[in-house]
């Protein structure tokens, strides 16, 4: 209790220093939160690419509508299997007249073939995944041919690959950058009290107890500086989806939790640090 | 109850910086005793050795049951309880009256905020500066900050009070009362450690006298006759 009002009566007693180090610290996540968000669009987006991914089994022609219908459910079995659509001659027809739009009359008879359209479970849509499913389809003797855009697929996973690379290092280098400038405004915190510290160990406080108010404070400032963010983060969403018309995903509640907690234990640890350095020197 | 034995401090990274050389001594309980000599003679470094700032590189401190060789960081902060330590620059803390000043030691001990109130009150009082309890430090004199930097070092009760030149900031006056209250302090059954440069105190009183130059006890005066120091 008395440490947490000295981590108060710190806030109180140099409020520059204080509104200093939790702007600081929002500012380190702030950017840290733009990357995060960047990231995390990036990522929606091939998602719903990679949903995309599909396997398509043309049927022979005069293959009975209920071979195709069996055929179908067996393939609904298979643990990557997400869902089987039969496509018929019909179906297939309307299909291609609908996507061609202005040129649709030039299709009179159902020549296009039957098909079944798979579509994978997530975490099954990888070039090497597909082509598994895709090889075991076409073993049944009614399937023509298969096509599932085995370059296509193997782009996007390159591309989803690079990205996540590149944003791990980026997010690391981030977080390591944020460590440090927080590391080093809590060190300031602590030498602006670096005499009060010395007294303190001077009459007979024991480490523990002179390391508490530090901790709770560069707790709190992580906090505050973590909510800062997140506020800035947002607004810098908002501004740009109302200049740019780009529609964009936010943090979700525990990602944004775990943001703010991320902020809280950066102040803890650099507290930790600095105050752990400073107290093996006096 | 204080005994240095054959005490050696080197600093390892100044190059050979011998603060200490084989120095003994022992202070007995409620004793008095000024320890003298040039700047850079090892005073310090003898006070630093007794608050366990610093440990002898090789000998033995002994304090109060406590052995340099074995105590623990834990026990230190215990130790330090039972003393009182003053320095040339008070080191008040610049935005606390001084009441908050000697109330501060009690509290970073964790001692019950019921008892607080009175033993600041008691303290100041011994030290002749109940009437500006309320004051901060840069409202009072030299003399005054430095009684309330004895005020917050007498409020634990020590056993011992360790002063580093604390009259070394104060005028001719002020030193006068400063050295009467260590008197008083003594007189009331603490022991007094006092570092100084100032011979002319040390002479005009007969209390003991501990002499040190380049990091040698070269006088000390339980021990008369005096050893001529062997140097300039």
């Amino acid at each position: 209790m008395l440490a947490f009002r000295t981590a108060l009566t710190a806030f109180r007693r140099a409020p520059l220093l204080s509104v200093l180090s939790v702007t600081t610290i929002a500012f380190s996540l702030f950017a840290f939160g733009l990357f995060g968000l960047v990231a995390l669009n990036i990522k929606n987006a091939l998602t719903r690419v990679e949903e995309r991914v599909e396997i398509r089994a043309f049927v022979a022609q005069g293959t009975a509508v209920e071979a195709i219908a069996t055929a179908a459910d067996e393939i609904a079995k298979y643990p990557q299997v997400a869902k089987v659509d039969v496509i018929t001659q019909s179906q297939a027809l309307e299909r291609a007249r609908s996507e061609l739009g202005e040129f649709k009359d030039v299709f009179e008879s159902e020549f296009l073939p039957a098909s079944m359209d798979v579509k994978l479970k997530p975490g099954f849509r990888d070039p090497a995944s597909v082509k598994a499913v895709a090889g075991q389809i076409q073993n049944l003797d009614f399937v023509d041919d298969i096509r599932y855009g085995e370059e296509w697929i193997t782009q996007l996973y390159r591309l989803r690959n690079i990205a996540g690379v590149v944003g791990a290092a980026l997010g690391i280098a981030f977080a390591v950058v944020a460590i440090i400038i927080i590391g080093a405004t809590i060190r300031m915190a602590v030498l602006a009290r670096s005499k009060e510290i010395s007294i303190m160990r001077l009459v007979g406080a024991t480490d523990a107890f002179i390391r508490r108010p530090f901790l709770i404070e560069g707790s709190l400032k992580g906090v505050l500086g973590g909510v800062l963010a997140l506020v800035l983060t947002y607004l810098a969403m908002r501004t740009l989806e109302q200049y740019l018309h780009f529609e964009t995903a936010f943090f979700d509640r525990r990602m944004a939790f775990v943001g703010v907690v991320f902020g809280a234990l950066m102040g803890f640890m650099g507290s930790a640090v600095s105050v752990g350095r400073h107290l093996r020197r006096v | 109850m204080i005994r240095f034995d054959k005490v050696t401090k080197t600093y390892p990274r100044a190059a050979g910086a011998t603060a200490l050389r084989d120095v003994s001594f022992r202070l007995g309980k409620g004793e008095f005793a000024f320890l003298t000599g040039p700047s850079g003679a090892g005073k310090s470094t003898i006070l630093k050795l007794l608050y366990m700032a610093e440990r002898p590189t090789s000998g033995e401190v002994r304090i109060s049951g406590y052995s340099s060789t074995k105590i623990k960081q834990r026990e230190v902060a215990e130790l330090r309880r039972r003393l009182g330590i003053v320095f040339q620059d008070f080191q008040l803390l610049e935005d606390l009256t001084a009441e908050a000043n000697v109330a501060f030691a009690l509290e970073v001990i964790g001692a019950p905020r019921a008892t607080i109130p009175n033993k600041v009150a008691r303290a100041l009082t011994q030290v002749g500066l109940a009437s500006k309890a309320t004051a901060l430090p840069r409202e009072l004199s030299g003399g005054e900050q430095q009684r309330v930097a004895f005020a917050r070092a007498l409020v634990n009760d020590p056993f011992v009070l360790i002063a580093d030149e604390p009259t070394g900031n104060l005028d001719e006056r002020a030193t006068r009362g400063i050295f009467q209250l260590l008197r008083e302090i003594n007189a009331s059954g603490t022991a007094v450690l006092m570092a100084t440069h100032d011979l002319e105190l040390v002479r005009r009183t007969d209390y003991r006298c501990l002499e040190l130059n380049h990091g040698e006890l070269v006088f000390d005066s339980a021990d008369a006759p005096r050893i001529e120091a062997e140097v300039e």
